[in-house]
C-alpha cells in the first residue's frame, strides 16, 4: 500500500490548466521532493492533496482510502499534515497556545466546551515536549507574530508534527530564510521520524536534492521526470529549465 | 494569580450586589438595564471577538425571544417555567435556521447577510399587526410570578433576578470561552485555512458558536422585556444590533469583561443623552469613530496598555 497515490490528476482554474494528467505514488517512509520553476503546479498540487481544492478530474489515495471528497480535516485526521508557503501562523496567540491548537486538533477532546482546556493536563505536556523537542521551549510564551521569520518557520514545522502526521507535505520550508536559518530547517527535517513520509516541495535544487530519496520534477502542470537524485541531476531536460526559466 | 482573579470577581460581584442599597430605584432600573445588555453583548462577543465573526444582524435572536415571551404570557398564560423556556428555544430555533444561510458567507459578507435575515424578522415584526401589535407594539407584558417572598414587579427583587442570569450567563460563557471549543475559535478567528489542516471541522465550530450566541441573546430578550414590560419592532432593529456591536468594540472585543463595560457605559450615556437630545443614533456613529481611532482594542485594551500586559 502506498502512503500517497495521485492518479491521472488534472486542475484548471477558468480556463488555465494548472495540473494536466499528473501520477504520483510515494512509498510509507520515502522522502519525495517536488520540483520545477514557479508556475509549475507544485503548490496547486498541495492544496488539491489537502482538500483545499477539489481537482478537476483524478483521484487522491492516502493510505489506501480514497480521499477526492473528503474535506481537509477529515483528511488531517486521517495523519495528513502540511505547512504552508505564505505563514498562515496565528499571530496574536503565543507559540505555546498554537501549539496547543495543534495538539488539540487531532484529540478527541477538541470539541468539548464545559471544561476549561487547563482540565486536560496532557495536551499541554505536549505541546511542551514537542516544543522542548524542538528547541523553542524558552520561546513558548513568546506571540507568533513576533518572532523572527526563521523562529516562524519553526512554529510552522511543529504545528504540523504536533499530530504524529503519517504524510507530510512541506512547502518551500526554507523559502526566505537566510543561510544558516535554511540550514536549521533542514536540520530539523533531516531529524523528523523515518516514519513520516514526507513529500517536499523546494525551490533551492541543493536544499532539495539533500534531504530526499527520489525527485518529481513538475514543469507547465506535467510531470516533466521522475527518479533518482543523480538521474535528475544528469538530466539535460531538467537542466534545461532550471538554466533557461529559474530566476532563484 | 489564580486566587487574585477570583477574588476580584468576588468583589465585582459584592459591588453588584451592595449597589441596590445605595441608589435611588431609578437607577437600579438603569443598572438592571445595563446587566441586560452586558449578557447581550457578550453573546456578540462569542462571534465578534472570539470566534471572528462580525454579525450586525443580533437584535433577531434578542427580538424572537422578547417577541415569544411577549405573545406567551399575554396570550397564553404568565407562567415564567413555560415563557421563558420557549423564549429561549425560539431563539436558539432561530438562530440554529439563520447559521446555516449566514455561515455560507465570509467577512463583510456574512455581515450583509446577518443584516438582512434581521431586517427579516423586524418586517415580519411591523407587518403582521394582527400578531404583533405591528408599530405598536405589546404593551403590558407583566413580570413573571415566582414563589419568591419578594414580588419581582419591586425593582430591587427585579434587579437581583436579573444579576442571578448575568452572573450565570458570565461563568457559563467564561467556561466555554476557555474550553478547547473556545480556544479553537479563537485559533478559526486567526486563520481558518490553518485550522483545516490541523483537523478542525471549522464549518461546526462556527455554527455552534452561532448558536450559542443566539441562546444567550435569548437570555437577554427575555429579560428585557419582563424588565419593560413592553416589546416592540425596534427590540429587532439594526439600530439595536449596530449599538450591541458598539458594546463589544467599546469594551474590547475577545474579553468577556469588556462588552458588559462596554454595554453599561453605553447605557449609561444613552440615558444621559436621549434627555437632551433626539439624535442618539448620532452619538453613537460618533462613539464607534473614536473608539476605532484611539482605542482600537476598546476600554480592556486601554486599561491593559496602562498595565503593560499583553493580550490573550
Amino acid at each position: 500500500m502506498m502512503a500517497l497515490q495521485v492518479e491521472q490528476l488534472s486542475h484548471s482554474f477558468g480556463g488555465l490548466l494548472a495540473l494536466s494528467d499528473v501520477n504520483l505514488a510515494v512509498a510509507p517512509g520515502e522522502r519525495l521532493a517536488i520540483i520545477g520553476p514557479n508556475g509549475a503546479g507544485k503548490t496547486t498540487l498541495f492544496n488539491i492533496v489537502t482538500g483545499i481544492f477539489r481537482p478537476s478530474a483524478g483521484r487522491i489515495r492516502l493510505l489506501g482510502q480514497d480521499v477526492t471528497r473528503l474535506p481537509p480535516h477529515r483528511r488531517a485526521q486521517l495523519g495528513l499534515a502540511r505547512t504552508f508557503q505564505i505563514t498562515t501562523l496565528f499571530p496574536r496567540l503565543t507559540v505555546l497556545d498554537s501549539v496547543l491548537l495543534a495538539v488539540q486538533g487531532l484529540d478527541p477532546v477538541r470539541f468539548t466546551l464545559h471544561r476549561p482546556r487547563e482540565a486536560y493536563g496532557h495536551l499541554r505536556e505536549r505541546a511542551e515536549s514537542l516544543l522542548a523537542e524542538w528547541g523553542l521551549a524558552d520561546r513558548c510564551h513568546a506571540v507568533t507574530g513576533r518572532l523572527s521569520y526563521g523562529e516562524q518557520r519553526q512554529v510552522e514545522l511543529i504545528l504540523a508534527l504536533a499530530g504524529a502526521p503519517k504524510v507530510l507535505l512541506l512547502d518551500e520550508p526554507t523559502a526566505g530564510l537566510s543561510p544558516a536559518e535554511t540550514a536549521s530547517v533542514a536540520e530539523m527535517i533531516r531529524r523528523f521520524s523515518r516514519d513520516t513520509t514526507i513529500l517536499l516541495i523546494e525551490h533551492d535544487m541543493d536544499v532539495a536534492l539533500e534531504l530526499v530519496d527520489r525527485v518529481t520534477v513538475l514543469f507547465q502542470g506535467r510531470v516533466l521526470a521522475e527518479g533518482s537524485k543523480e538521474k535528475i541531476r544528469s538530466d539535460p531536460e531538467v537542466a534545461a529549465i532550471y538554466l533557461g526559466t529559474d530566476d532563484a | 494569580m489564580k486566587t487574585r482573579i477570583a477574588m476580584r470577581w468576588a468583589a465585582a460581584l459584592v459591588v453588584l450586589i451592595a449597589l441596590p442599597a445605595v441608589l435611588s430605584s431609578y437607577q437600579v432600573g438603569l443598572l438592571t438595564k445595563m446587566l441586560i445588555f452586558g449578557i447581550f453583548a457578550m453573546s456578540l462577543d462569542l462571534l465578534l471577538g472570539y470566534a471572528g465573526l462580525p454579525s450586525l444582524g443580533h437584535a433577531a435572536y434578542f427580538g424572537v425571544a422578547a417577541y415569544t415571551v411577549g405573545l406567551l404570557s399575554l396570550r397564553v398564560a404568565n407562567n415564567f417555567w413555560i415563557d421563558f423556556p420557549a423564549g429561549l428555544a425560539v431563539a436558539t430555533g432561530v438562530s440554529a435556521l439563520f447559521g446555516l444561510f449566514a455561515l455560507r458567507a465570509r467577512g463583510s459578507y456574512f455581515l450583509m447577510i446577518t443584516l438582512a435575515l434581521g431586517q427579516v424578522l423586524w418586517g415580519i415584526a411591523f407587518g403582521w399587526r394582527s400578531l404583533t401589535g405591528g408599530d405598536d407594539g405589546l404593551p403590558s407584558v407583566p413580570r413573571p410570578r415566582l414563589p419568591l417572598p419578594w414580588p419581582l414587579t419591586d425593582g430591587g427583587p427585579f434587579y437581583y433576578f436579573v444579576l442571578a442570569f448575568f452572573v450565570i450567563s458570565i461563568l457559563a460563557l467564561s467556561v466555554i470561552v476557555r474550553s478547547p471549543f473556545g480556544r479553537a475559535l479563537v485559533g478559526i478567528r486567526e486563520s481558518e485555512r490553518r485550522m483545516e489542516v490541523l483537523g478542525y471541522d471549522v464549518w461546526r465550530y462556527k455554527y455552534v458558536a452561532f448558536v450559542l450566541a443566539g441562546l444567550f441573546a435569548g437570555v437577554a430578550g427575555n429579560l428585557f422585556v419582563y424588565f419593560n414590560g413592553f416589546v416592540s419592532p425596534s427590540y429587532l432593529n439594526i439600530v439595536f444590533s449596530a449599538a450591541a456591536l458598539l458594546m463589544v468594540i467599546l469594551g474590547g472585543a475577545g474579553t468577556l469583561v469588556g462588552p458588559a463595560l462596554g454595554a453599561a457605559v453605553i447605557v449609561f450615556l444613552e440615558n444621559m443623552i436621549s434627555a437632551y437630545m433626539e439624535r442618539w443614533v448620532l452619538v453613537l456613529g460618533v462613539i464607534y469613530v473614536l473608539v476605532t481611532l484611539f482605542a482600537p482594542s476598546g476600554l480592556v485594551g486601554l486599561v491593559r496598555q496602562r498595565l503593560g500586559s499583553h493580550p490573550a
